[in-house]
């Protein structure tokens, strides 16, 4: 049970690569916090930095109230589970659960305690005996979070954890996971880079590029409410559609289609965002009509794609519209809820 | 026609393999014979493995022989004294060469590397002043001061390179877990590094217990020989006594078969199979 803060923390790797840049991130007892990015967008090392196998180059981690930047990992009081389990090979399941609380001098009885316990909440107590090469993916994933689960540390860090499990057992896992939160009641900081596992699993979702946290807060606020053209793009899928447009004090014209806004906006060049499910077919007052190229059916609800001024658009729709490759649907925009964006800075206008 | 091409090429790769075999088993079989032949026929050219009138008398003879024990004991300890140096020393210095990041990592290694490739006999002079002036000469002490570095930086290289096919989650877990760096690295890191312990076991071992010349320079009163020299004692200006040379020969070899075999289990890898996901 902690509040794990980041203050003004920095990475700077020699060659100055600068990996993090001021990260400022307070996550509340018991909240299960996301870090999501790209590749290399440095959620990783933000992480490492917080179970402390990265030093931080300035600023302050304080965990429980407590400043622990020249902790080591073992006395941060934190347990970790890797993107590649990282199980003992040598060891058995049962030891390799019982690792950690032995080499903090756990008594006997405790340690089998816990250890069963935990094989019991995560359905492997028929595997303790076995090494973790006899294991599937999905058990070595099972244990990895029973050895993180037993010390019952104040933070759980997890560094993607589910990126090497196949698409059907990843989602299984992704309700487990978040099934042990709601039991444990634990604070969690799981780093991802999949935006549709921190829109699932995550309490609250920082969204990290380039070393910098471009937004945080709830998953519904970052999707309703994106910070920044960065932001729009990442959370959602499919992503946001993005068109360069003019503004005209309260017009909007892109391509041959001009909006009427419900604010004034005084910046001419913008960029408008629209989410998919932002086209609406509408065949008695369209905004525009276009060519469908690709139908995607889901079977609860149909993406399709088409053309705007040379862009790729795609709609969200829902299932009974009977749309062909090579029609010509009609559309209206939701004008209430579209983006506009600087074309300059990426940064949200506000109507 | 491709299945006799591959006939073909079966037979020519079993001809230079049994060729081969042969060539390495013949001087061994020769030994083993020789020392296996009464006093009277040590310069047969009979080829038979087991000679007429095959005997143990050398092998007897050898250990009624107490200058032999002698030098068997000097061996036994040298070489075991060079092994654990060799073990201890390289298990963490390679562990450090692969897991942390130091200024003069890069130059550390490159000078382990180079020292491999002068011969062993251009460095006889330089060591031999040195062991001199530390007064230890005709001691195992200086022995074991130059086997030890002869042999090191072969096996910190090789350490090394095994433990960086260890993942270094594995460690990190470790740590996270509790443990102190060093507890990681016995818990962790050293029990899953066994195969890559056993070949840095069986090397140090191996360039201690038959090497020759070194001895030959730093130990000089006979009751410091290591079995090598004392081999050699056998021989002498007016008569050579084959028998025991053979026998004593033969004796030498078996400790360095023997853990071969042994160790074999150990020496296929894939301990690490199954621990973390690719």
């Amino acid at each position: 049970m902690a509040e794990v803060i980041l203050k003004n923390v920095n990475k700077i790797y020699d060659k100055n690569v600068h990996a993090i840049k001021d990260a400022n991130l307070e996550i509340k007892d018991r909240e299960f916090l996301v870090l999501v990015g790209p590749s290399g967008c440095g959620k990783s090392t933000l992480l490492r930095m917080i179970a402390g196998l990265e030093e931080i180059t300035s600023g302050e981690i304080i965990i429980d109230g407590k400043v622990v930047n020249d902790l080591s990992p073992k006395d941060r009081d934190i347990s970790m589970v890797f993107q590649n389990y990282a199980l003992y090979p040598h060891m058995s399941v049962y030891e390799n659960m019982a690792f950690g609380l032995r080499i903090r001098k756990f008594p006997k009885d405790e340690i089998d305690r816990r250890v069963k316990d935990a094989a019991e909440i995560l359905g492997i107590t028929q595997l303790l005996d076995r090494k973790p090469r006899a294991l599937s993916g999905g058990q070595r994933q099972r244990v990895a979070l029973g050895r993180a689960i037993v010390r019952k540390p104040k933070v759980f860090l997890f560094d993607e954890p589910l990126s090497n499990l196949d698409a059907k057992l990843r989602v299984h896992m992704r309700t487990e996971i978040s099934k042990l939160h709601h039991r444990l009641q634990t604070t969690m900081i799981y780093v991802t880079h999949d935006q549709v596992e921190a829109m699932t699993m995550g309490d609250r979702i920082a969204v990290l590029k380039d070393g910098v946290i471009q937004q945080h807060d709830t998953p519904m606020n970052l999707y309703n409410d994106p910070k920044n053209i960065f932001v729009a793009g990442f959370i959602g899928s499919p992503a946001m559609n993005f068109l360069e447009a003019k503004c005209e004090i309260s017009k909007l014209k892109f391509a041959d289609i001009t909006l009427e806004l419900s604010g004034r906006v005084n910046r001419e060049e913008v960029v408008v965002g629209i989410r998919p499910e932002h086209f609406i077919i509408d065949g008695e007052m369209p905004h525009f009509r276009a060519k469908i190229d690709v139908v995607e059916p889901m079977g609860n609800e149909i993406f399709l794609y088409f053309t705007i001024a040379d862009k790729t658009m795609v709609a969200r729709v829902p299932s009974q519209s009977d749309f062909k490759v090579g029609d010509i649907a009609p559309f209206r925009i939701d004008v209430g809820n579209i983006k506009l964006f600087d074309r300059e800075t990426g940064e949200r206008i506000s109507l | 026609m491709k299945k006799t091409k591959g006939k073909i090429q079966l037979i020519v790769i079993y001809f230079f393999l049994i060729i081969f075999t042969l060539a390495t088993l013949y001087p061994v079989m020769r030994v083993i014979s020789i020392s296996l032949r009464p006093g009277d026929r040590l310069l047969s050219t009979s080829l038979a493995l087991i000679p007429e009138g095959a005997t143990l008398d050398a092998y007897k003879k050898l250990f009624s022989d107490d200058r032999f024990l002698r030098w068997m004991l000097n061996s036994i300890l040298v070489s075991t004294a060079v092994t654990l140096i060799g073990v201890i020393l390289a298990s963490m210095s390679g562990f450090i060469f692969s897991k942390y990041d130091f200024i003069g990592k890069k130059a550390g290694m490159t000078a382990l590397l180079t020292t491999q490739m002068f011969p062993a006999t251009m460095l006889l002079l330089p060591m031999y002043i040195m062991i001199s002036k530390l007064g230890l000469i005709n001691s195992f002490v200086g022995l074991i001061v130059i086997y030890s570095a002869t042999a090191l930086p072969f096996c910190i290289w090789q350490m090394k390179g095994y433990y960086d096919t260890i993942p270094n989650a594995l460690y990190e877990a470790a740590v996270i877990d509790g443990c102190s760096n060093f507890q990681a690295f016995i818990k962790v890191i050293l029990p899953l590094a066994a195969p890559a312990l056993v070949i840095t076991a069986l090397f140090s071992f191996m360039a201690s217990w038959s090497e020759y010349i070194v001895a030959a320079q730093v130990l000089q009163s006979q009751d410091m020989f290591t079995l090598p020299l004392g081999l050699k004692q056998f021989q002498s200006n007016m008569t050579t006594e084959w028998g025991l040379y053979a026998a004593g020969s033969v004796i030498v070899s078996i400790p360095v078969v023997v853990l071969f075999i042994i160790l074999s289990r150990w020496l296929v890898s894939g301990l690490t199979l199954g621990s973390v996901k690719e």
